[in-house]
Protein backbone atom coordinates (compact mmCIF):
# COMPACT_ATOMS: atom_id res chain seq x y z
CA UNK A 1 0.00 0.00 0.00
CA UNK A 2 3.02 2.20 0.77
CA UNK A 3 4.07 4.21 -2.41
CA UNK A 4 7.01 6.43 -2.62
CA UNK A 5 7.38 9.78 -3.89
CA UNK A 6 9.59 11.48 -6.19
CA UNK A 7 9.69 15.26 -6.49
CA UNK A 8 11.93 16.88 -9.48
CA UNK A 9 12.10 20.47 -10.07
CA UNK A 10 9.09 21.33 -8.53
CA UNK A 11 8.47 25.71 -8.19
CA UNK A 12 5.39 26.43 -5.83
CA UNK A 13 3.71 30.07 -6.83
CA UNK A 14 1.22 31.49 -4.72
CA UNK A 15 0.31 33.96 -7.74
CA UNK A 16 3.49 35.31 -9.14
CA UNK A 17 5.15 34.89 -6.05
CA UNK A 18 7.44 31.96 -5.84
CA UNK A 19 7.47 30.51 -2.41
CA UNK A 20 9.14 27.31 -2.85
CA UNK A 21 12.02 27.17 -5.53
CA UNK A 22 13.77 24.11 -7.20
CA UNK A 23 13.21 21.07 -4.89
CA UNK A 24 14.25 17.48 -6.02
CA UNK A 25 13.56 14.37 -3.68
CA UNK A 26 12.58 11.19 -2.90
CA UNK A 27 10.95 9.65 -0.74
CA UNK A 28 10.67 6.09 0.53
CA UNK A 29 8.10 4.08 0.82
CA UNK A 30 7.29 3.12 4.29
CA UNK A 31 9.06 5.29 5.92
CA UNK A 32 9.00 8.12 7.57
CA UNK A 33 9.97 11.70 6.18
CA UNK A 34 10.21 14.60 8.12
CA UNK A 35 10.49 18.34 7.17
CA UNK A 36 12.44 20.90 9.44
CA UNK A 37 13.05 24.46 9.33
CA UNK A 38 12.24 28.30 10.29
CA UNK A 39 8.64 29.44 9.83
CA UNK A 40 7.69 30.72 6.26
CA UNK A 41 10.71 28.56 4.34
CA UNK A 42 7.90 26.68 2.65
CA UNK A 43 7.59 23.37 3.91
CA UNK A 44 3.94 23.06 4.44
CA UNK A 45 3.33 25.11 1.02
CA UNK A 46 5.47 21.95 -0.13
CA UNK A 47 3.47 18.93 1.95
CA UNK A 48 0.22 20.57 0.73
CA UNK A 49 1.93 20.16 -3.04
CA UNK A 50 2.04 16.73 -2.12
CA UNK A 51 -1.71 16.12 -2.15
CA UNK A 52 -2.85 19.04 -4.51
CA UNK A 53 -3.75 21.07 -1.58
CA UNK A 54 -2.01 23.84 -2.38
CA UNK A 55 -4.26 24.83 -4.76
CA UNK A 56 -7.51 25.42 -2.84
CA UNK A 57 -6.06 29.03 -2.23
CA UNK A 58 -6.63 31.30 -5.25
CA UNK A 59 -4.12 31.89 -7.57
CA UNK A 60 -1.92 29.23 -6.22
CA UNK A 61 0.24 26.32 -8.44
CA UNK A 62 2.69 24.03 -8.78
CA UNK A 63 5.29 23.84 -11.59
CA UNK A 64 7.41 20.23 -11.94
CA UNK A 65 6.91 16.68 -11.05
CA UNK A 66 5.68 14.68 -8.21
CA UNK A 67 5.45 11.07 -9.01
CA UNK A 68 3.54 8.38 -6.98
CA UNK A 69 3.23 5.38 -8.27
CA UNK A 70 4.40 6.00 -11.82
CA UNK A 71 1.47 8.64 -12.00
CA UNK A 72 2.78 12.62 -11.96
CA UNK A 73 0.14 13.84 -9.93
CA UNK A 74 0.50 17.14 -11.54
CA UNK A 75 -0.66 15.71 -15.18
CA UNK A 76 -3.25 17.65 -16.67
CA UNK A 77 -5.71 14.22 -17.08
CA UNK A 78 -5.62 14.16 -12.65
CA UNK A 79 -8.20 14.87 -10.85
CA UNK A 80 -6.82 16.23 -7.63
CA UNK A 81 -9.78 15.03 -5.87
CA UNK A 82 -8.79 11.23 -6.87
CA UNK A 83 -5.33 12.43 -5.57
CA UNK A 84 -6.55 13.53 -2.01
CA UNK A 85 -7.97 10.13 -1.87
CA UNK A 86 -4.74 8.33 -2.56
CA UNK A 87 -2.76 11.03 -0.39
CA UNK A 88 -4.56 11.78 2.62
CA UNK A 89 -3.54 14.78 5.31
CA UNK A 90 -3.78 15.73 8.90
CA UNK A 91 -4.19 19.20 9.65
CA UNK A 92 -2.09 21.24 12.59
CA UNK A 93 -5.01 21.96 14.63
CA UNK A 94 -7.39 18.98 14.75
CA UNK A 95 -10.64 19.33 12.85
CA UNK A 96 -12.75 16.75 13.17
CA UNK A 97 -16.48 17.63 11.38
CA UNK A 98 -18.14 19.44 14.42
CA UNK A 99 -21.78 18.54 13.22
CA UNK A 100 -21.27 14.50 13.31
CA UNK A 101 -20.43 11.85 15.67
CA UNK A 102 -17.11 9.87 16.37
CA UNK A 103 -18.26 7.56 14.06
CA UNK A 104 -19.47 9.27 11.24
CA UNK A 105 -16.18 11.02 11.50
CA UNK A 106 -14.04 8.02 10.75
CA UNK A 107 -16.44 7.17 8.26
CA UNK A 108 -16.74 10.77 6.10
CA UNK A 109 -14.19 9.78 3.58
CA UNK A 110 -15.04 6.29 2.77
CA UNK A 111 -18.92 7.62 2.25
CA UNK A 112 -17.63 9.87 -0.12
CA UNK A 113 -15.71 6.71 -2.06
CA UNK A 114 -18.47 4.05 -1.92
CA UNK A 115 -21.57 5.93 -0.80
CA UNK A 116 -23.75 3.45 1.02
CA UNK A 117 -22.55 0.64 2.95
CA UNK A 118 -23.62 -2.16 4.81
CA UNK A 119 -23.90 -1.40 8.99
CA UNK A 120 -21.25 -4.29 10.17
CA UNK A 121 -18.77 -3.37 7.10
CA UNK A 122 -19.28 -0.06 8.85
CA UNK A 123 -18.69 -0.73 11.89
CA UNK A 124 -15.57 -2.91 11.05
CA UNK A 125 -13.74 0.13 9.26
CA UNK A 126 -14.74 2.61 12.06
CA UNK A 127 -13.13 -0.21 14.51
CA UNK A 128 -9.79 -0.76 12.16
CA UNK A 129 -9.35 2.81 12.01
CA UNK A 130 -10.00 3.53 15.71
CA UNK A 131 -7.82 0.76 15.96
CA UNK A 132 -5.41 1.70 13.89
CA UNK A 133 -5.36 5.67 15.57
CA UNK A 134 -4.62 3.98 19.02
CA UNK A 135 -8.56 5.71 20.09
CA UNK A 136 -10.45 2.34 20.01
CA UNK A 137 -10.15 1.60 23.55
CA UNK A 138 -11.29 5.52 24.82
CA UNK A 139 -13.67 5.58 22.83
CA UNK A 140 -15.32 2.37 21.70
CA UNK A 141 -18.33 3.25 24.14
CA UNK A 142 -19.21 6.51 23.00
CA UNK A 143 -19.13 6.44 19.24
CA UNK A 144 -22.18 8.42 18.18
CA UNK A 145 -21.17 11.19 20.38
CA UNK A 146 -19.92 14.16 19.01
CA UNK A 147 -16.46 14.31 17.43
CA UNK A 148 -15.71 17.68 19.06
CA UNK A 149 -16.53 16.48 23.19
CA UNK A 150 -12.63 14.69 22.80
CA UNK A 151 -9.57 16.33 24.44
CA UNK A 152 -7.09 17.75 21.37
CA UNK A 153 -5.12 14.82 21.42
CA UNK A 154 -8.01 12.44 20.97
CA UNK A 155 -9.26 14.78 18.23
CA UNK A 156 -6.09 14.52 16.57
CA UNK A 157 -6.00 10.64 16.26
CA UNK A 158 -9.39 10.77 15.21
CA UNK A 159 -8.51 12.78 12.37
CA UNK A 160 -5.72 10.52 11.94
CA UNK A 161 -8.24 7.78 11.81
CA UNK A 162 -10.24 9.07 9.81
CA UNK A 163 -7.47 10.01 7.13
CA UNK A 164 -6.56 6.20 7.62
CA UNK A 165 -9.92 4.65 7.16
CA UNK A 166 -9.79 5.51 3.11
CA UNK A 167 -6.63 3.83 2.74
CA UNK A 168 -4.39 6.02 1.67
CA UNK A 169 -0.95 5.12 -0.11
CA UNK A 170 0.74 8.72 1.26
CA UNK A 171 -0.21 10.04 5.06
CA UNK A 172 0.52 13.87 5.15
CA UNK A 173 1.18 15.49 8.80
CA UNK A 174 1.38 19.09 8.87
CA UNK A 175 2.78 19.71 12.62
CA UNK A 176 -0.11 17.36 13.88
CA UNK A 177 1.44 17.83 17.75
CA UNK A 178 2.18 21.45 17.42
CA UNK A 179 -1.76 22.41 19.05
CA UNK A 180 -1.28 19.60 21.54
CA UNK A 181 0.69 18.57 25.10
CA UNK A 182 3.59 16.13 25.77
CA UNK A 183 1.58 12.84 26.80
CA UNK A 184 -0.85 13.37 23.11
CA UNK A 185 2.22 14.48 21.46
CA UNK A 186 3.72 11.16 22.53
CA UNK A 187 0.56 9.14 21.86
CA UNK A 188 0.73 10.37 18.37
CA UNK A 189 4.15 9.57 17.50
CA UNK A 190 3.91 6.17 18.61
CA UNK A 191 1.14 5.92 16.54
CA UNK A 192 3.20 7.21 13.37
CA UNK A 193 5.97 4.23 14.52
CA UNK A 194 3.27 1.71 13.89
CA UNK A 195 1.67 3.77 10.91
CA UNK A 196 4.55 3.83 8.77
CA UNK A 197 4.33 -0.49 8.35
CA UNK A 198 1.61 0.32 6.02
CA UNK A 199 1.62 4.40 4.92
CA UNK A 200 4.31 6.47 3.43
CA UNK A 201 4.56 9.27 6.23
CA UNK A 202 5.73 12.98 5.42
CA UNK A 203 5.62 15.16 8.60
CA UNK A 204 6.09 18.71 9.22
CA UNK A 205 7.41 19.25 12.71
CA UNK A 206 8.88 22.30 14.27
CA UNK A 207 9.87 20.48 16.90
CA UNK A 208 13.90 19.41 16.19
CA UNK A 209 13.51 16.40 18.86
CA UNK A 210 10.33 15.09 17.41
CA UNK A 211 12.26 15.28 13.86
CA UNK A 212 15.21 12.97 15.68
CA UNK A 213 12.76 11.00 17.11
CA UNK A 214 10.46 9.80 14.72
CA UNK A 215 11.61 10.07 11.37
CA UNK A 216 13.49 8.20 8.48
CA UNK A 217 15.08 10.81 6.75
CA UNK A 218 14.99 14.49 7.22
CA UNK A 219 14.48 17.57 4.96
CA UNK A 220 16.03 21.01 5.91
CA UNK A 221 13.93 23.79 4.47
CA UNK A 222 15.31 27.29 4.87
CA UNK A 223 15.12 30.50 2.47
CA UNK A 224 18.09 31.94 0.85
CA UNK A 225 17.39 35.23 2.48
CA UNK A 226 14.65 37.27 3.19
CA UNK A 227 11.95 37.62 0.58
CA UNK A 228 13.64 35.32 -1.24
CA UNK A 229 12.06 31.78 -1.63
CA UNK A 230 12.11 29.05 0.12
CA UNK A 231 14.47 26.01 -0.97
CA UNK A 232 15.26 22.57 0.22
CA UNK A 233 19.04 22.61 1.76
CA UNK A 234 19.69 19.38 2.74
CA UNK A 235 18.02 15.90 2.25
CA UNK A 236 19.57 12.77 4.38
CA UNK A 237 18.56 10.04 6.44
CA UNK A 238 18.02 11.73 9.89
CA UNK A 239 20.74 9.73 11.86
CA UNK A 240 23.11 11.79 9.24
CA UNK A 241 21.11 14.94 9.22
CA UNK A 242 21.29 15.17 13.39
CA UNK A 243 25.32 13.91 13.64
CA UNK A 244 26.49 15.03 10.89
CA UNK A 245 24.80 17.20 8.44
CA UNK A 246 26.85 18.24 4.53
CA UNK A 247 25.35 21.87 4.92
CA UNK A 248 26.76 24.17 8.01
CA UNK A 249 23.49 26.04 7.69
CA UNK A 250 21.33 22.70 8.27
CA UNK A 251 24.03 22.14 11.71
CA UNK A 252 23.65 25.90 12.50
CA UNK A 253 19.92 25.21 12.40
CA UNK A 254 19.95 21.80 14.64
CA UNK A 255 21.77 23.13 16.99
CA UNK A 256 20.33 26.17 17.50
CA UNK A 257 22.52 29.14 15.86
CA UNK A 258 20.00 30.11 13.35
CA UNK A 259 21.37 32.48 10.94
CA UNK B 1 23.44 30.23 40.24
CA UNK B 2 22.36 32.93 41.86
CA UNK B 3 18.68 33.98 42.86
CA UNK B 4 18.13 37.34 40.85
CA UNK B 5 18.50 39.96 43.26
CA UNK B 6 17.50 43.04 41.25
CA UNK B 7 13.99 44.44 42.33
CA UNK B 8 12.25 47.29 40.49
CA UNK B 9 11.50 50.41 42.96
CA UNK B 10 8.25 51.64 42.41
CA UNK B 11 4.72 52.44 43.32
CA UNK B 12 3.28 49.40 44.94
CA UNK B 13 0.92 47.59 42.52
CA UNK B 14 -2.70 49.28 42.76
CA UNK B 15 -4.54 45.89 42.47
CA UNK B 16 -7.89 47.17 42.88
CA UNK B 17 -7.41 49.77 39.75
CA UNK B 18 -11.08 50.18 38.02
CA UNK B 19 -9.51 51.59 35.00
CA UNK B 20 -11.55 49.53 32.89
CA UNK B 21 -14.51 49.46 35.28
CA UNK B 22 -16.34 52.50 34.12
CA UNK B 23 -16.10 51.91 30.14
CA UNK B 24 -17.09 48.35 30.91
CA UNK B 25 -20.26 48.88 32.94
CA UNK B 26 -21.63 51.61 30.47
CA UNK B 27 -21.64 49.46 27.62
CA UNK B 28 -23.01 46.56 29.68
CA UNK B 29 -25.70 48.87 30.27
CA UNK B 30 -26.16 49.88 26.91
CA UNK B 31 -26.11 46.41 25.70
CA UNK B 32 -28.83 45.41 28.38
CA UNK B 33 -30.86 48.30 27.45
CA UNK B 34 -30.92 47.68 23.96
CA UNK B 35 -31.79 44.33 24.63
CA UNK B 36 -34.26 45.48 26.75
CA UNK B 37 -36.31 47.76 24.65
CA UNK B 38 -36.52 45.00 21.42
CA UNK B 39 -38.11 42.69 24.22
CA UNK B 40 -40.24 45.82 25.41
CA UNK B 41 -41.25 47.17 21.89
CA UNK B 42 -43.01 43.25 20.82
CA UNK B 43 -44.32 43.01 24.14
CA UNK B 44 -45.95 46.44 23.82
CA UNK B 45 -47.00 45.30 20.41
CA UNK B 46 -48.55 42.68 21.26
CA UNK B 47 -50.27 44.22 24.33
CA UNK B 48 -51.69 46.86 21.62
CA UNK B 49 -52.66 44.42 19.48
CA UNK B 50 -54.32 42.45 22.14
CA UNK B 51 -56.46 45.13 23.62
CA UNK B 52 -57.35 47.08 20.91
CA UNK B 53 -58.03 43.76 18.76
CA UNK B 54 -59.89 41.68 21.34
CA UNK B 55 -63.67 43.37 20.81
CA UNK B 56 -62.63 42.80 17.04
CA UNK B 57 -63.25 38.62 17.42
CA UNK B 58 -66.66 39.09 18.14
CA UNK B 59 -68.54 41.87 16.32
CA UNK B 60 -71.94 41.42 15.00
CA UNK B 61 -72.26 39.68 12.26
CA UNK B 62 -72.81 42.33 9.61
CA UNK B 63 -69.48 43.89 10.32
CA UNK B 64 -67.51 41.07 9.17
CA UNK B 65 -69.98 41.61 5.93
CA UNK B 66 -71.16 41.07 2.63
CA UNK B 67 -68.29 38.33 2.47
CA UNK B 68 -68.44 36.50 5.67
CA UNK B 69 -70.68 35.99 8.78
CA UNK B 70 -67.91 35.66 11.72
CA UNK B 71 -64.50 36.64 12.95
CA UNK B 72 -63.22 33.18 11.56
CA UNK B 73 -64.85 33.61 8.31
CA UNK B 74 -63.36 36.57 7.54
CA UNK B 75 -59.97 36.07 8.53
CA UNK B 76 -59.10 32.44 7.28
CA UNK B 77 -59.68 33.56 3.47
CA UNK B 78 -57.45 36.32 4.07
CA UNK B 79 -54.90 34.06 6.19
CA UNK B 80 -54.72 31.70 3.02
CA UNK B 81 -54.12 34.37 0.75
CA UNK B 82 -51.26 35.59 2.74
CA UNK B 83 -49.61 32.46 3.07
CA UNK B 84 -49.97 30.94 -0.74
CA UNK B 85 -48.26 34.27 -1.92
CA UNK B 86 -45.54 34.25 0.70
CA UNK B 87 -45.16 30.51 0.13
CA UNK B 88 -45.08 30.93 -3.35
CA UNK B 89 -42.24 33.33 -2.82
CA UNK B 90 -39.74 30.90 -0.73
CA UNK B 91 -40.37 28.21 -3.01
CA UNK B 92 -38.78 30.69 -5.96
CA UNK B 93 -36.33 32.45 -3.80
CA UNK B 94 -34.89 30.07 -1.57
CA UNK B 95 -33.64 27.70 -3.82
CA UNK B 96 -31.99 30.77 -5.82
CA UNK B 97 -31.22 32.80 -2.97
CA UNK B 98 -29.28 29.89 -1.74
CA UNK B 99 -27.35 29.30 -5.19
CA UNK B 100 -26.66 33.10 -5.55
CA UNK B 101 -24.77 32.72 -1.57
CA UNK B 102 -22.95 30.04 -2.60
CA UNK B 103 -21.97 31.03 -6.17
CA UNK B 104 -20.91 34.21 -4.32
CA UNK B 105 -19.18 32.30 -1.76
CA UNK B 106 -17.78 29.26 -2.54
CA UNK B 107 -17.93 29.21 -6.80
CA UNK B 108 -17.26 32.73 -8.53
CA UNK B 109 -13.84 34.14 -8.77
CA UNK B 110 -13.84 37.53 -6.72
CA UNK B 111 -13.60 39.57 -9.32
CA UNK B 112 -17.44 38.36 -10.59
CA UNK B 113 -18.14 37.55 -7.03
CA UNK B 114 -17.94 41.10 -5.62
CA UNK B 115 -20.00 43.04 -8.18
CA UNK B 116 -22.72 40.31 -8.20
CA UNK B 117 -23.43 40.48 -4.58
CA UNK B 118 -23.17 44.24 -4.48
CA UNK B 119 -25.77 43.78 -6.87
CA UNK B 120 -28.03 41.52 -4.77
CA UNK B 121 -27.53 44.15 -1.89
CA UNK B 122 -29.14 46.50 -4.08
CA UNK B 123 -32.40 44.70 -4.93
CA UNK B 124 -32.77 45.18 -1.27
CA UNK B 125 -32.96 49.17 -1.44
CA UNK B 126 -35.49 49.72 -4.21
CA UNK B 127 -38.63 50.46 -2.45
CA UNK B 128 -41.48 47.89 -1.96
CA UNK B 129 -43.93 50.55 -4.34
CA UNK B 130 -41.91 50.48 -6.80
CA UNK B 131 -41.95 46.37 -7.08
CA UNK B 132 -45.69 46.69 -6.69
CA UNK B 133 -45.96 48.96 -10.12
CA UNK B 134 -43.27 46.83 -12.19
CA UNK B 135 -45.26 43.74 -10.97
CA UNK B 136 -48.90 45.58 -11.74
CA UNK B 137 -47.93 47.19 -15.00
CA UNK B 138 -45.46 45.45 -16.93
CA UNK B 139 -44.71 41.37 -15.21
CA UNK B 140 -48.21 40.67 -15.05
CA UNK B 141 -48.76 41.18 -18.48
CA UNK B 142 -45.56 39.47 -19.60
CA UNK B 143 -46.94 36.25 -17.37
CA UNK B 144 -50.25 35.64 -18.86
CA UNK B 145 -49.02 33.45 -21.44
CA UNK B 146 -47.14 31.31 -18.93
CA UNK B 147 -50.34 31.48 -16.51
CA UNK B 148 -52.15 29.88 -19.78
CA UNK B 149 -49.93 27.65 -20.21
CA UNK B 150 -50.03 26.57 -16.52
CA UNK B 151 -53.79 26.05 -16.88
CA UNK B 152 -53.50 23.66 -20.18
CA UNK B 153 -50.67 21.77 -19.17
CA UNK B 154 -52.12 20.76 -15.20
CA UNK B 155 -55.36 21.85 -15.38
CA UNK B 156 -56.20 18.65 -15.49
CA UNK B 157 -53.89 16.56 -13.32
CA UNK B 158 -55.35 14.70 -10.54
CA UNK B 159 -54.21 16.97 -7.14
CA UNK B 160 -52.04 19.22 -9.04
CA UNK B 161 -54.73 20.74 -10.92
CA UNK B 162 -56.32 22.61 -8.53
CA UNK B 163 -53.73 25.18 -8.02
CA UNK B 164 -54.13 25.47 -12.08
CA UNK B 165 -57.72 26.70 -12.51
CA UNK B 166 -58.80 29.15 -15.05
CA UNK B 167 -56.37 31.63 -15.59
CA UNK B 168 -56.31 35.09 -14.66
CA UNK B 169 -56.60 37.15 -18.15
CA UNK B 170 -54.47 39.74 -16.57
CA UNK B 171 -51.86 38.00 -14.94
CA UNK B 172 -52.72 39.64 -11.78
CA UNK B 173 -52.98 36.28 -10.17
CA UNK B 174 -51.43 35.61 -6.78
CA UNK B 175 -48.89 33.45 -8.16
CA UNK B 176 -47.69 36.81 -9.91
CA UNK B 177 -47.88 38.33 -6.31
CA UNK B 178 -45.82 35.60 -5.02
CA UNK B 179 -43.19 36.03 -8.04
CA UNK B 180 -42.84 39.72 -7.05
CA UNK B 181 -42.65 38.81 -3.12
CA UNK B 182 -39.74 36.27 -4.77
CA UNK B 183 -37.80 38.99 -6.17
CA UNK B 184 -38.27 41.31 -3.13
CA UNK B 185 -36.98 38.85 -0.31
CA UNK B 186 -34.26 37.56 -2.60
CA UNK B 187 -31.69 39.90 -1.60
CA UNK B 188 -31.94 39.57 2.36
CA UNK B 189 -32.19 35.45 2.21
CA UNK B 190 -29.11 36.09 -0.60
CA UNK B 191 -27.07 38.59 2.31
CA UNK B 192 -27.57 36.41 5.29
CA UNK B 193 -27.20 33.20 3.56
CA UNK B 194 -23.81 34.21 1.95
CA UNK B 195 -22.30 35.74 4.96
CA UNK B 196 -22.72 32.61 7.21
CA UNK B 197 -21.68 30.24 3.89
CA UNK B 198 -18.15 32.51 3.81
CA UNK B 199 -17.97 32.37 7.65
CA UNK B 200 -17.61 28.54 7.32
CA UNK B 201 -14.23 27.52 8.89
CA UNK B 202 -11.57 26.79 6.35
CA UNK B 203 -10.00 24.42 8.26
CA UNK B 204 -13.73 22.11 8.23
CA UNK B 205 -13.15 22.68 4.12
CA UNK B 206 -10.04 21.94 4.28
CA UNK B 207 -11.01 18.54 6.21
CA UNK B 208 -13.16 17.49 3.81
CA UNK B 209 -11.18 18.16 1.01
CA UNK B 210 -8.23 16.42 2.07
CA UNK B 211 -10.58 13.47 2.28
CA UNK B 212 -10.84 13.65 -1.67
CA UNK B 213 -14.77 15.41 -1.42
CA UNK B 214 -15.65 17.34 -4.31
CA UNK B 215 -16.69 20.78 -3.81
CA UNK B 216 -20.03 20.15 -4.02
CA UNK B 217 -19.25 17.12 -1.38
CA UNK B 218 -17.27 19.57 0.33
CA UNK B 219 -20.16 22.39 0.63
CA UNK B 220 -22.79 19.30 1.75
CA UNK B 221 -19.95 18.02 4.70
CA UNK B 222 -18.86 21.31 6.27
CA UNK B 223 -20.69 24.38 4.97
CA UNK B 224 -24.42 23.75 5.01
CA UNK B 225 -24.40 22.42 8.69
CA UNK B 226 -22.22 25.42 9.88
CA UNK B 227 -24.73 27.77 8.02
CA UNK B 228 -28.17 25.44 9.08
CA UNK B 229 -29.07 28.00 11.70
CA UNK B 230 -28.34 31.19 9.82
CA UNK B 231 -30.15 29.92 6.86
CA UNK B 232 -33.15 29.35 8.88
CA UNK B 233 -32.74 32.82 10.58
CA UNK B 234 -32.62 33.91 6.22
CA UNK B 235 -35.28 32.35 5.08
CA UNK B 236 -37.42 33.48 8.62
CA UNK B 237 -36.54 36.75 7.75
CA UNK B 238 -37.85 36.60 4.43
CA UNK B 239 -40.58 35.19 5.18
CA UNK B 240 -41.44 37.82 7.45
CA UNK B 241 -40.97 40.09 4.87
CA UNK B 242 -43.13 38.61 2.61
CA UNK B 243 -46.20 38.27 5.24
CA UNK B 244 -45.89 41.50 5.98
CA UNK B 245 -45.39 42.83 2.47
CA UNK B 246 -48.39 45.75 1.90
CA UNK B 247 -47.69 47.49 -1.36
CA UNK B 248 -46.75 44.92 -4.04
CA UNK B 249 -49.55 42.76 -3.02
CA UNK B 250 -52.10 45.42 -3.00
CA UNK B 251 -50.72 46.50 -5.93
CA UNK B 252 -50.40 43.22 -8.29
CA UNK B 253 -53.55 41.06 -7.37
CA UNK B 254 -56.82 41.94 -8.12
CA UNK B 255 -58.40 41.49 -5.17
CA UNK B 256 -61.90 39.11 -4.25
CA UNK B 257 -63.14 37.60 -1.40
CA UNK B 258 -63.44 33.59 -2.95
CA UNK B 259 -61.44 31.33 -1.25
CA UNK B 260 -60.01 28.66 -4.00
CA UNK B 261 -56.64 26.49 -4.29
CA UNK B 262 -56.61 28.14 -7.77
CA UNK B 263 -53.03 30.29 -7.66
CA UNK B 264 -53.64 32.01 -10.84
CA UNK B 265 -57.56 32.51 -10.61
CA UNK B 266 -59.32 35.85 -11.39
CA UNK B 267 -59.34 37.05 -8.19
CA UNK B 268 -57.81 35.96 -4.69
CA UNK B 269 -58.24 37.19 -1.42
CA UNK B 270 -55.61 39.53 -0.28
CA UNK B 271 -52.93 39.23 2.16
CA UNK B 272 -53.66 40.26 5.90
CA UNK B 273 -51.77 43.37 6.10
CA UNK B 274 -52.74 44.08 2.07
CA UNK B 275 -56.04 44.16 3.79
CA UNK B 276 -55.20 46.43 6.81
CA UNK B 277 -53.92 48.92 4.02
CA UNK B 278 -56.55 48.70 1.98
CA UNK B 279 -59.17 49.09 4.37
CA UNK B 280 -57.69 51.31 6.82
CA UNK B 281 -59.22 54.61 5.39
CA UNK B 282 -62.73 53.57 5.05
CA UNK B 283 -62.87 52.65 8.64
CA UNK B 284 -65.20 52.33 11.20
CA UNK B 285 -64.85 52.07 14.54
CA UNK B 286 -65.99 48.70 14.62
CA UNK B 287 -63.50 47.52 11.74
CA UNK B 288 -61.03 48.99 12.73
CA UNK B 289 -61.41 46.18 15.93
CA UNK B 290 -61.37 43.51 13.21
CA UNK B 291 -58.27 44.79 11.35
CA UNK B 292 -56.63 45.07 14.74
CA UNK B 293 -57.65 41.23 15.42
CA UNK B 294 -56.90 40.07 12.03
CA UNK B 295 -53.40 41.85 12.40
CA UNK B 296 -52.63 39.97 15.99
CA UNK B 297 -53.41 36.71 13.93
CA UNK B 298 -50.90 37.46 11.45
CA UNK B 299 -48.41 38.60 14.82
CA UNK B 300 -49.11 34.73 15.93
CA UNK B 301 -48.64 32.91 13.38
CA UNK B 302 -46.13 34.48 12.32
CA UNK B 303 -44.10 34.01 15.52
CA UNK B 304 -45.65 30.33 15.97
CA UNK B 305 -43.83 29.15 12.31
CA UNK B 306 -40.47 31.05 13.48
CA UNK B 307 -40.64 28.94 17.44
CA UNK B 308 -41.35 25.72 14.82
CA UNK B 309 -38.62 26.65 12.54
CA UNK B 310 -36.05 27.18 15.44
CA UNK B 311 -37.10 24.41 17.05
CA UNK B 312 -36.71 21.76 13.78
CA UNK B 313 -33.56 23.17 13.74
CA UNK B 314 -32.73 23.12 17.08
CA UNK B 315 -33.66 19.38 17.60
CA UNK B 316 -30.69 18.24 15.27
CA UNK B 317 -27.80 20.40 17.38
CA UNK B 318 -29.74 19.51 20.76
CA UNK B 319 -29.01 15.85 19.46
CA UNK B 320 -25.24 16.20 18.72
CA UNK B 321 -24.38 18.34 21.89
CA UNK B 322 -26.16 15.27 23.98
Amino acid sequence: MAKSIDVSDVNIYYSDFLAVQGVNMTIRAGAVTAFIGPSGCGKSTFLRSLNRMHEVIPGARVEGKIVVDGQDLYESSVDPVAVRRQVGMVFQRPNPFPTMSIFDNVLAGLKLNSGKMKKSEAEAVVEKSLRGANLWNEVKDRLNKPGMGLSGGQQQRLCIARAIAVEPQVLLMDEPCSALDPISTSAIEDLIHELKNDYTIVIVTHNMQQAARVSDDTGFFNLKATGEPGRLVEFNPTKKMFANPDDPATEAYISGRFG
Amino acid sequence: MTAPTTEIEDEPADWASVRGGVGDRIFYGLALGAGCVILAALAGVFVFLAIKGASGFSKPSEVYGPHAESFLGYVFPLLVGTFTASIIALIIAVPMAFGIALVISHYAPRWIATPVAYVIDLLAAVPSVVYGLWGAFFLAKQLVPMHVWLHDTFGSWPVLGALFGEPNPAGRSVLTAGIVLAIMILPIITAITREVFSRTPRLHEEAALALGATRWEMIRMTVFPYAKSGMVSAVMLGLGRALGETMAVTMVLSVGFDLSWNIIATSSPTSIAANIALKYKERSADMLNVLVATGLVLFLVTFLVNFVARWIIGRSERRMAR
